[in-house]
């Protein structure tokens, strides 16, 4: 294992109290990540030009199920239904167009260097792994960034219509933990186009009748049959029927799981129900703990609140930070005596110029948020609740004049106005850090096979790419690279001694079975005929997340969050009440399915944050600071990848260690300031 | 400020596609104006369900204006009453304590009721898979900067491009005609030199597709433009008419 170089007098600083190892048991299982040999810049290539393939006449005669339609699944059905495979694509969603990869605002990173200011694909390597904070596998984050540059050639192709320069050429601009410009944008709607595009593709594919879309289908089991993923139970939304499907393989692209807090940047129906299906049946779940909390997001405000509107985080381009320098002008401010325009220059504290002089508002989201946390414990937030920052862009228009800052965020800035009723050109936003991404999710090899064989993991759904905090415009990267140019090979390499298999019933007894048990859960919801909506519980639920288990998290804190989010659990299933039928429509059963899952992700979340006995990215522990209140890894004990295996529903998880081997590059303690 | 508004809902309440639906009024107290219209909403289900009654489905997923989910006929208007904005962006603000607030489900041939507020617009996946897209094939394309394309064609693209699939085109024309989205994609792909290629294929094929799937013809009210929750011009329309009557005259 590479030397960390954090000073003696760091390691000193953090407490020498040591939590119990939750319920983790020696590493017996050996994880075998599958990576390939050879120097880490060849792998990739090494590996497509040995690996497996499956010949066209073959392709039609395998099945592939495809979860999900955001980013990674969309791209990843088109490309394999162009191949020539038969793609099955389901979504919750009416159409594929409506996953929530949609929402992503900024961009999307790639190493193309048409700013000639120094990027390669190593940078970008190198930087998402430090962003990440070394946490993440060098081999697939060095193969994200190769394939970053195809990404931006295969949209420009499908007609995303990218920023450009007067010339013609495609613009860029520059984005959290990196000191070059590499990212490409659409307005502030760079996820909406990428993904129209990969809709586009699919549509395609749906023409030629190589996909067949279930929109309006929920999966809620995975079936396996010998040891291999075989297929998926799925509740059809609008009739409420329980449905069978097979294929030779099943790809979980269904996102990340943010919305157990409740309170999210995530879509009201973006859920971890799948991966948790997954784990049930024995697939890894990796380094839950690891979600990221997005510092540029529009403040809460009531109890009536449903979702969070994330302020992108291209804003801090040209947005500039700011709290006041003084407590009483905080106060005055609170309490609307004061305008935060009336105060001057040498009054306002612009904290991450101040304390990050090298990288100033462009640090990473996990140091700008709790930064923001800093200064507003401390007593200078603004707003009504005092959980809030300014980001302010009068230099800019002053810079810039306003046109142009309305033409780099107009449709950011009116939907700030449309939300807040103020006006940013006026005065400053108004922002506060929100749960927005999760890093884990259920873990994949090198190959994104998941440890139930036929069962492979993409985008957010994964865990592998970002270690314990994803930069800026990495997770459209991410879903899309895996959908266009990873699985689509690496899923060869398992179908190719499938061929000879054929295409599997669904009245085989293994379907049969998941199917009875699916009944009988939703049969057991559906009795309780308790007291509470869904919704009043999971907000219990968001508020013993965001209190315990979000930005600043400790031992006493965690176990907590593990004794609350049991008499969650308790009151979910003895006093939840869902109107209505089973067998038909049914959006409060949907909400309480997911619900059920929400809190066993809580609390795998609490067990591994437990565990972890160090700060590493958005996972901060408070008893692991440096003197000056950076993330403190403890590189020696826990340079790996908590491996989280399902016991049985009484039972506590039992973890493995995927130990991270870093060849490449020197791992030291992250430093944006010089 | 934020202030509580006390309001009636009149509300669309049907329980499947043939079955006769019929509006239900609903009174709600306290309510704030900072919250957004489907927050309201939500305040009501809770209370349908606390009560034992069944809530009112609507669809929603992203609350942020993009995923193009939400719809909603509030008081006359898709989207309701707010310009430039979709049903889930539009607060409580915009109305006054006292309001009778009418809520409907799009009413269109083409986006058949499923339940109560909930239509479906499956019918907008068939024109896209009908042509809306580029043939390309993963991989095997040139550099991103191999063709440079003029920023104002990019930026007008751009534009057509926003459009989120949501359907108030459709509702807001007395004709039920889907000219505007139609022609945002047409459009789109039309001025970039990629897509230039099949422009007038891809034209013929979406339009036909949108006649078969029952929805009207463009009579240039303006309707949907004006609704329009991302202001969708229709100079797209009548570049997709040009398109149109080019590809037919080659026929």
């Amino acid at each position: 294992m590479a030397k960390t170089d954090i000073t003696p007098e760091a390691m000193e600083a953090k407490t020498q109290q040591e939590a119990p190892q939750a319920a983790t048991q020696p590493a017996a299982k050996k994880i075998d990540s599958k990576i390939p040999e050879g120097p880490l810049a060849e792998k990739w290539t090494n590996y497509k030009s040995h690996q497996k393939l499956v010949n066209p006449a073959n392709k039609r005669r395998l099945d592939i199920i495809v979860v999900g339609t955001g980013l990674a699944g969309a791209s990843a059905a088109a490309s394999l239904g162009e191949m020539g495979f038969n793609v099955l694509s389901f979504c919750i969603q009416d159409s594929p167009r409506r996953a929530h990869s949609i929402a992503a605002q900024g961009g999307i990173n790639a190493a193309k260097n048409y700013q000639n200011d120094g990027d390669s694909v190593y940078r970008l390597f190198y930087d998402t792994i430090k962003g990440g904070d070394y946490r993440a596998r060098e081999a697939n984050v060095y193969r994200l960034a190769e394939v970053s540059n195809s990404i931006i050639d295969q949209c420009v192709a499908q007609g995303v219509p990218f920023a450009r320069e007067y010339g013609g050429l495609l613009d860029n601009r520059s984005f959290g933990g990196a000191q070059v410009s590499r990212t490409f944008y659409a307005k502030g709607q760079t996820g909406q186009q990428l993904l129209l595009g990969a809709y586009s593709a699919l549509s395609r594919q749906v023409k030629k009748g190589t996909v067949k879309l279930f929109p309006r289908h929920e999966m809620l089991d995975l079936v396996i049959i010998d040891g291999r993923a075989r297929g998926i139970i799925a509740r059809n939304l609008i009739t409420g029927k329980i449905e069978r499907y097979a294929a030779h393989a099943v790809v979980i692209a269904t996102g990340g799981y943010g919305r157990t807090f409740f309170l999210s940047t995530n879509a009201m129906g973006s859920n971890g129900s799948a991966a948790m299906q997954c784990y049930r049946k024995g697939a890894y779940f990796a380094n839950p703990a690891f979600a990221q909390i997005h510092p540029t997001c529009i403040p809460v405000h009531g109890e009536f609140q449903s979702k969070l509107t994330l302020m992108s985080e291209s804003l801090r381009n040209d947005g500039r930070i700011w709290v006041p320098k003084k407590k009483e002008d905080a106060e005055a401010i609170r309490a609307g005596k004061l305008k935060p325009t009336d105060l001057k220059e040498e009054d306002r504290d612009y904290y991450l110029e101040r304390r990050y002089p090298a990288f100033g508002n462009l640090v990473p989201r996990d140091v700008a948020s709790r930064a923001a946390k800093e200064r507003c414990d401390a007593g200078y937030g603004i707003g009504s609740t005092g959980l809030a920052v300014y980001l302010d862009f009068a230099s800019a228009i002053e810079r810039l004049g306003e046109d142009v800052v309305r033409a780099r965020y107009g449709n950011l800035f009116q939907m700030y106005e449309k939300i807040v009723d103020e006006n940013p050109y006026k005065t400053p936003m108004k922002i506060y850090p929100a749960i927005h991404y999760t890093m884990g999710g259920i873990w994949v090899d090198y190959e994104l096979s998941t440890s139930i064989p036929g069962l492979f993991a993409i985008g957010e759904a994964n865990f592998s790419d970002h270690g314990a905090n994803r930069l800026g415009a990495s997770a459209l990267m991410q879903g899309l690279a895996d959908g266009y140019f990873v699985l689509p090979y690496t899923i060869q390499n398992y179908l190719s001694d499938q061929i000879t298999v054929p295409r599997f019933s669904t009245s085989l007894p293994e379907f049969v079975q998941a199917e009875k048990d699916v009944n009988a859960r939703i049969a057991k919801l559906m009795n309780i005929k308790g007291k509470r909506s869904v919704d009043s519980i999971h907000k219990e639920l968001g508020h013993i997340m965001w209190e315990f288990v979000g930005m600043g998290r400790t031992k006493e804190g965690l176990e907590t969050a593990l004794e609350k989010i049991k008499e969650v659990k308790k009151e979910f299933w003895t006093n939840v009440h869902i109107p209505g039928e089973a067998d038909t429509l049914n959006v409060e059963l949907e909400k309480a399915l997911r619900l059920a899952d929400f809190i066993e992700i809580g609390h795998l979340m609490a067990l591994d944050a437990l565990n972890r006995n160090e700060s590493c990215g958005g996972h901060f522990r408070e008893e692991y600071q440096t003197p000056d209140g950076e993330a403190l890894r403890q590189d020696d004990k826990y340079m790996y990848v908590s491996c989280w295996e399902y016991q049985g529903d009484d039972k506590e998880p039992v973890m493995y260690k995927e130990e991270l081997k870093y060849e490449a590059i020197k791992v030291q303690q992250r430093n944006y300031k010089q | 400020m934020e202030k509580n508004i006390n309001i009636t809902l009149r509300i669309w309440r049907q329980k499947g596609p043939k079955e006769k639906g019929a509006f239900k009024e609903y009174s709600l107290q306290n309510i704030s104006t900072e919250s957004s219209f489907l927050e309201m909403l939500d305040v009501l289900n809770e209370q349908l369900i606390n009560n034992g009654e069944d809530p009112v489905v609507f669809d929603h997923d992203c609350r942020e204006g993009i995923c193009g989910m939400c719809s909603l006929y509030i008081n006359g208007h898709p989207h309701g009453p707010d310009e430039d904005v979709t049903t889930c962006q539009l607060h409580m603000r915009k109305f006054n304590d006292g309001d009778v607030i009418t809520v409907e489900p799009w009413r269109s041939a083409g986006f058949p009721v499923i339940r109560d507020l909930m239509v479906d617009r499956s019918a907008f996946d068939k024109i896209m898979q009908a042509g809306g897209y580029i043939s390309v094939n993963t991989g095997g394309v040139p550099d991103a900067n191999a063709i440079p394309i003029p920023k104002a064609n990019a930026d007008e693209a751009m534009d057509a491009a926003t459009c989120i699939g949501c359907g108030a085109c459709v509702a807001a024309c007395k004709n039920g005609s889907a000219m505007l989205f139609v022609s945002a994609k047409v459009s789109q792909l039309a001025l970039l030199p990629q897509g230039r290629i099949e422009a007038a294929r891809r034209a013929k094929a979406m339009l036909s597709k949108m006649d078969e799937l029952g929805f009207g013809n463009c009579t240039n009210t303006g309707a949907c433009e004006a609704e329009c929750p991302k202001n969708i011009s229709i100079t797209n329309i009548a570049r997709l008419n040009r398109e149109f009557i080019k590809a037919k005259l080659k026929d």
